[in-house]
């Protein structure tokens, strides 16, 4: 019998259940064949300094962009462009760092002090926020993988009326603040765990991420850009930034002389139409819901920041302590009686059950606190926008929202104005404006009319 | 455009003010995180001595297959001819491809001279669920292990496993450094 099986069977009965490192139970042999050892196999890792390569061509990418978008006005660059960086950012540096997901780092590292943020999350997060403050979301427009991925498959938007729109990118909002109190608590890094694309971009991974991705380029074939328009986390701080931004984009290279020609040629629904007169009347009715929902507000305010905190339960499980201690707690109280691996690992520290215990009530506190403030965050946001919709804003001329707009360049090529700065022939929907805009009701793509 | 010139004078000042506000707070933010991070840059990794080989490795990782793989320390192997991380405990006297507790068939197994036998670890076909680890933590040498393999890994921001282990065993190491290895320091 082999010393291996006689090892085992007395192994078996003395052995406990603990681990320990290299437990030498038996003498490494000493080979007579001359036997060389191969060596323990560590493949190298891609060195540090790659990442300083990533930074360096969003940095260029960004630029370049900031620069089709506001300079050369061309759509066909940004697309280009947007090609070049869904090739690198999505595929080749498979979508990971990413701005969106960076959001979990800043969260996480301003929950801990002891977290070691990657320079190029840091780099990732804030370079983008700073080009928008100056050119609007040029990153979503040329830089940003997903939103590149969801670029390519729009086929045939359809229009979303505007208060649907609002009430949708409410999730958005819900998202980010989810992933931020996640985060922040140190509980999980929620944005790159459900991130649906990356599956595509590493071409495996996660079957229901994958389904998922799937599913949203398959929206997205009618409804433009769907995760950044109703999910995307970063796309609603970049909203935020760029309205405050110093360039706005403008349909128009010189001065619109409302043609109404690029009416609908926004696929993501960001132009506004010039607003109509109202009579004194309207504007009483207007004043008098204006002040309803102003009153309304805090109410709304306070109900969401009332059930952020009463999340704060289900949702403390996502941080493996608070489960850890629910697991300790279920098993010395006899309800469970398998003992699982993270309670093992747990009696090997020799760590007080008390200690658990304080951690995860300090755990749950957090948590109570922070659904507050993200409930009461998300229930400002709607208000805010139910306002902002109640609000007859003026506006003498069709504008690209400053917020909404994408930068994609798409529209400029429907403005007249557009050809007569290019010194191009005037394209033919210019010649005959009513019937592209009756096409163009119709649903007909809006690129294929691009000239 | 008809409102008076003092009142749009205000509204840019503010506009303004908050601009500078945003760009200040973010510049100031990025600076303190920038000033926070360490050098050199660091890799996660599998702390062996705490791992207890949980099959969490298999299936938190962001990859498919996870970047966590089974490694050999040879030094500390002792070679048995009945492995318990290659075979089912069941399966004493037969080493058939029907026994391998692998559920990948990731290991190897090769003769060397009498007794002993080497093992290797398939990477292509290893998942990093640690079945092996525990089979050979609990009757051998425990010289299989888990290490995060850094040709794969894609060095995720917070490693999705480190947030899911059990026994706080993913740690940040140099990234010169990347690997804990059993049985190569104190053996070299
Ligand atoms: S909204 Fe989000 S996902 Fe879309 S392009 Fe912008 S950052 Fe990317
Ligand atoms: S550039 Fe024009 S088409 Fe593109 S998102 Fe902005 S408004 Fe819409
Ligand atoms: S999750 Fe932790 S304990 Fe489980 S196998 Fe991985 S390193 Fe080991
Ligand atoms: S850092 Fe990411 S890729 Fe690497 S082991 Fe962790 S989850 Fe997997
Ligand atoms: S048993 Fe699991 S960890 Fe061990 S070699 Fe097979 S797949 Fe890898």
């Amino acid at each position: 019998m082999s010393r291996g099986v006689l090892a085992i069977a007395v192994l078996a009965v003395l052995v406990p259940c603990t681990v320990t490192w290299a437990i030498e139970r038996f003498p490494p042999p000493d080979f007579e064949s001359g036997y060389e050892m191969p060596p323990t196999q560590a493949p190298d890792a891609r060195p540090g300094v790659w990442q300083y390569l990533d930074v360096a061509v969003l940095l260029a990418a960004l630029s370049v962009a900031a620069w089709l978008v506001h300079r050369l006005r061309s759509r066909r660059g940004v697309f280009l462009l947007m090609l070049f960086c869904l090739a690198y950012f999505g595929f080749w540096r498979k979508g990971c760092v990413c701005p969106i997901g960076a959001i979990g780092n800043i969260a996480w590292a301003a929950g801990d002090p002891n977290y070691v943020v990657p320079i190029a999350a840091v780099l990732f997060f804030a370079l983008p926020l700073v080009f928008a403050l100056f050119f609007g979301r040029v990153f979503c427009a040329a830089v940003c993988p997903f939103g590149a991925i969801q670029d390519l498959v729009l086929v045939r938007p359809i229009m979303i009326p505007t208060w649907l729109e609002a009430a949708l990118r409410l999730g958005a909002y819900v998202y980010l603040s989810a992933a931020v109190l996640l985060a922040f608590t140190g509980s999980m890094l929620l944005i790159c765990r459900y991130d649906p694309f990356v599956p595509i971009f590493r071409l495996g991974g996660s079957f229901n991420i994958f389904v998922l991705g799937a599913a949203f380029l398959v929206v997205g074939l009618f409804i433009g850009r769907p995760y950044c328009r109703f999910l995307c986390p970063y796309g609603v701080i970049l909203r935020a930034l760029s309205r405050l931004s110093r360039h706005r984009v403008t349909i128009t290279p010189d001065e619109c002389i409302r043609c109404r020609l690029c009416e609908d040629s926004c696929p993501f629904g960001a132009i506004e139409p010039p607003t109509a007169e109202w009579s004194e009347a309207d504007y009483k009715v207007d004043k008098r819901r204006l002040a309803l929902l102003l009153l309304a507000a805090p109410v709304l305010v306070g109900v969401l920041a009332w059930g952020g905190a009463a999340l704060a339960g289900p949702l403390s499980r996502t941080h493996r302590q608070v489960r850890l201690a629910d697991e300790v707690f279920l098993f010395d109280a006899g309800k469970i009686t398998e003992i699982t691996d993270p309670i093992k690992a747990f009696r090997r520290t020799g760590r007080l059950t008390e200690d658990l215990y304080a951690e995860a009530r300090a755990i749950q506190n957090e948590f109570r606190w922070g659904g507050a403030l993200a409930g009461g965050f998300v229930g400002l946001v709607a208000a805010g926008s139910l306002v902002g919709l109640s609000i007859r804003w003026r506006r003498n001329d069709y504008t690209a929202h400053a917020g909404g707009c994408l930068a994609c360049a798409r529209c400029f090529a429907y403005c007249p104005r557009h050809h007569v700065h290019k010194g191009h022939a005037a394209p033919a929907h210019a010649i005959a404006p009513d019937r592209f805009i009756l096409a163009n009701a119709q649903g007909a793509a809006p690129e294929g009319t691009r000239p | 455009m008809t409102d008076e010139p003092p009142k749009m004078d205000r509204r840019r000042f503010c506009g303004q003010s908050v601009w500078g506000l945003c760009l200040a707070g973010i510049g100031g933010l990025s600076g303190y995180l920038l000033g926070r991070t360490r050098q050199p840059e660091t890799r996660w990794q599998i702390d062996p001595t705490k791992c207890i080989a949980c099959g969490n490795c298999a299936t938190y990782c962001v990859l498919e297959p996870s970047a966590v793989k089974c490694v050999q320390a040879y030094k500390i192997c002792a070679y048995c001819d009945f492995c318990p991380g290659f075979l089912e405990p069941g399966a004493r006297l037969d080493t058939g491809a029907e026994n391998e507790l692998c559920p990948t068939g990731a290991i190897t197994r090769h003769f060397v001279e009498e007794p002993y036998f080497e093992y290797n670890i398939l990477d292509e076909l290893c998942i990093g669920c640690g079945k092996c680890v525990k089979g050979c933590e609990a009757f051998g040498n425990a010289s299989l292990f888990l290490q995060v393999h850094h040709d794969r890994c894609v060095n995720c921001n917070e490693c999705a496993i480190a947030a899911a282990c059990p026994s706080d065993a993913f740690v940040r190491v140099p990234v010169d450094r990347p690997y804990l290895l059993k049985g190569v320091e104190e053996h070299a």
